[in-house]
């Protein structure tokens, strides 16, 4: 008798539900069950380091740096200008520096919110998906009213920030703030004690604290794990530095750490509650004073031009860890290298741990529960290794694999 | 596990590796209203010492974090930095440790750390497609970013590689550079 083959390769992507950017992941499978999975990347490199040391000045930089990702477009700039300050030898004025963390922790709330949206879109919870991005529009509000702007803010300018939060403003920055603490039992009820969430999270995707470190692993995807890694208590920047925030483990709420997608969902659901108690700190002790180190475009750029050092800063990116080196030479209108690692970089080589020994159905969710800063699957295609034969499983397809899952436990 | 100061740290650099240290550096930045001092390290080894300097990493922290490796092209050089973090997980002790490594363009080799550290395999990929540093023991050697129809021995991070200037599209109004 011949060997019957029982394994198969299931390639997501390039184009993936759980994903807001084309990435593959082949997946091994045993019938229903993930024995291995690969990922490849590569299909939206824009070479945006190249462009940053090659055809850019400082400050173009800043707005490049801006558009590495739509969701982080706050922490992308904070570590450039940080990475050029440090190497320039420029101080930014107080008052700059708690500015730059209410908008940083503005960002993290409205991106933990959108997570909560698509994880529950991922397992096939519409109402919960629409419950948490209407939640999310207040936020979104708030930071046009503050910044001009939804998406990119331009905030950022090396030596400080473009915009400053004036006394009039306060009310209404409080106003939303009082929004979120007055519904924040309600989004605890529905993400963690609803029973269909519990029964597609609980258990689902573990990563072990051993694997999380080995893996370099950052930010909530870490700290799920238990391991109490955050750079805003570690290494504060900025204001941080000032400030008593503390890393957020599962084990705070549950008393345990499974390193599941749920203990991640419990993670982000209380940064978001910390984020509201930093931002009404730093209203309270935001120093007066300027808020440019040189408001002079000219004088800085020259002065940039002049300068000779290197310097790297890292920041807690809502999705982790996000560091920016800079080497900058005298007489360079750009830097002379920068180099860019966003915390979804290391996020992804843990996705093959994540998944294995999980079910097809549990993709998804499991893949979403890092918060791959990417895009989304439209098609998934199955390959029978033996004839080589494709099938076309599109990503209606996959969802409605998850959502049946879901129907079933119900 | 005992936490060091950073010119602790660079005392047991300095032991371990004896002449293998070729320049070490701390940078001090002060931040804040309350002045709080960050301090990062930055520690230049030879090539022959690279191994055990990361292996003396491991001995610090018993799973250091390796955020990224940023290479530049220095001319006859090519510079390689390892960022590495050690004592993460405790409030304001994390120490940033820029471990540098030169190698001579005619030798462009570096032994693997992912037997030390199993999530270090992407940087190094990426290093070896846009550097053309080639990481000796690499446990996988495909690409990572660069799609397979770029040809072999294209090194966008490189100063000296006029291969690529011919792989990009001419957008109107730019012309392709010439070799002079």
């Amino acid at each position: 008798m011949s060997e019957v083959q029982t394994n198969y390769t299931v390639p997501v992507g390039p184009l993936h539900p759980a994903l807001k950017e084309p990435i593959r992941v082949d997946l091994e499978v045993d019938g229903e069950e993930i024995v291995d999975a690969d990922i490849v990347v590569g299909q939206v490199h824009r070479g945006i380091e190249w462009i940053g040391t090659n055809r850019n000045n400082f400050v173009q930089n800043i707005y490049m740096a801006e558009r590495v990702c739509g969701i982080c477009n706050i922490c992308h700039p904070f570590a450039y200008i940080m990475a050029v300050e440090k190497a320039a030898g420029i101080d930014p004025p107080p008052r700059a520096e708690y500015i730059r963390v209410i908008i940083a922790e503005l960002e993290r709330i409205h991106s933990h919110l959108l997570w909560a949206g698509v994880a529950g879109h991922e397992i096939g919870f519409d109402t919960v998906f629409y419950l948490a991005w209407r939640v999310r529009e207040e936020i979104l509000d708030l930071i046009e009213y503050i910044t001009g702007n939804r998406v990119t803010k331009a905030m950022f300018q090396i030596g400080g920030v473009r915009r400053d939060i004036t006394e009039e403003q306060l009310p209404r920055i409080r106003q939303s703030l009082e929004y979120y603490k007055s519904i924040f039992s309600q989004l605890g009820d529905i993400f963690l004690k609803d029973p269909t969430i519990i029964m597609r999270t609980k258990n689902v995707g573990i990563l072990k604290k051993e694997d999380a470190l080995k893996l370099l692993t950052v930010g909530p995807t870490v700290r799920a794990s238990g391991v109490p890694k955050d750079v805003r208590v570690d290494q504060p920047y900025s204001a941080y530095a000032d400030l008593d925030v503390k890393a957020i483990t599962p084990d705070m709420l549950t008393g345990t750490v499974v390193g599941d997608v749920y203990d991640r969902i419990i993670v982000r659901l209380l940064e978001v509650k910390q984020s509201i108690e930093i931002i009404e700190q730093c209203i309270a002790e935001m120093p007066s004073g300027k808020i440019l180190a040189e408001p002079k475009m000219a004088k800085l750029l020259n002065m940039l031009k002049k300068a000779e050092g290197e310097g790297v800063a890292r920041v807690e990116a809502p999705r982790g860890e996000d560091i920016h080196y800079v080497r900058l030479e005298a007489g360079r209108e750009g830097p002379a290298a920068w180099k860019i690692r966003a915390p979804t970089y290391v996020n992804f080589i843990a996705i093959p741990t994540i998944l294995k020994g999980g079910q097809i159905a549990d993709v998804p969710i499991a893949f979403a529960s890092i918060d791959p800063c990417q895009s989304c699957t439209n098609r998934a295609v199955t390959v029978d290794r033996n004839t080589r034969k494709k099938t076309s499983l599109d990503y209606e397809e996959l969802h409605r694999l998850s959502v049946e899952k879901t129907r079933r436990l119900e | 596990m005992e936490i060091l100061s950073p010119h602790e740290v660079i005392d047991s650099f300095n032991t371990a590796l004896g002449k293998g240290v070729v320049d070490t550096r701390i940078d001090e930045q002060i931040i804040g209203v309350k002045k709080s001092v960050l301090m990062s390290l930055w520690i230049h080894v030879n090539k022959d010492s690279f191994r055990a300097a990361v292996e003396h990493i491991c001995r610090l922290q018993e799973y250091p974090h390796l955020a990224i490796i940023s290479s530049y092209d220095l001319g006859d050089d090519v510079e390689l930095i390892y960022h590495f973090t050690i004592y993460y997980g405790q409030s304001r002790q994390e120490l940033s440790l820029g471990l540098r490594v030169q190698l001579p363009k005619d030798d462009l080799k570096i032994p693997t750390v992912t037997d030390l550290i199993p999530g270090a395999v992407w940087t190094e990929r990426e290093t070896q497609e846009m550097m053309g540093v080639e990481v000796i023991g690499i446990p996988d050697n495909r690409r990572l970013f660069m799609v397979d129809d770029v040809p072999e021995g294209v090194y966008p991070w490189r100063k000296d590689d006029k291969k690529l200037e011919k792989l990009l599209r001419v957008l109107p109004g730019r012309q392709p550079k010439r070799d002079k």
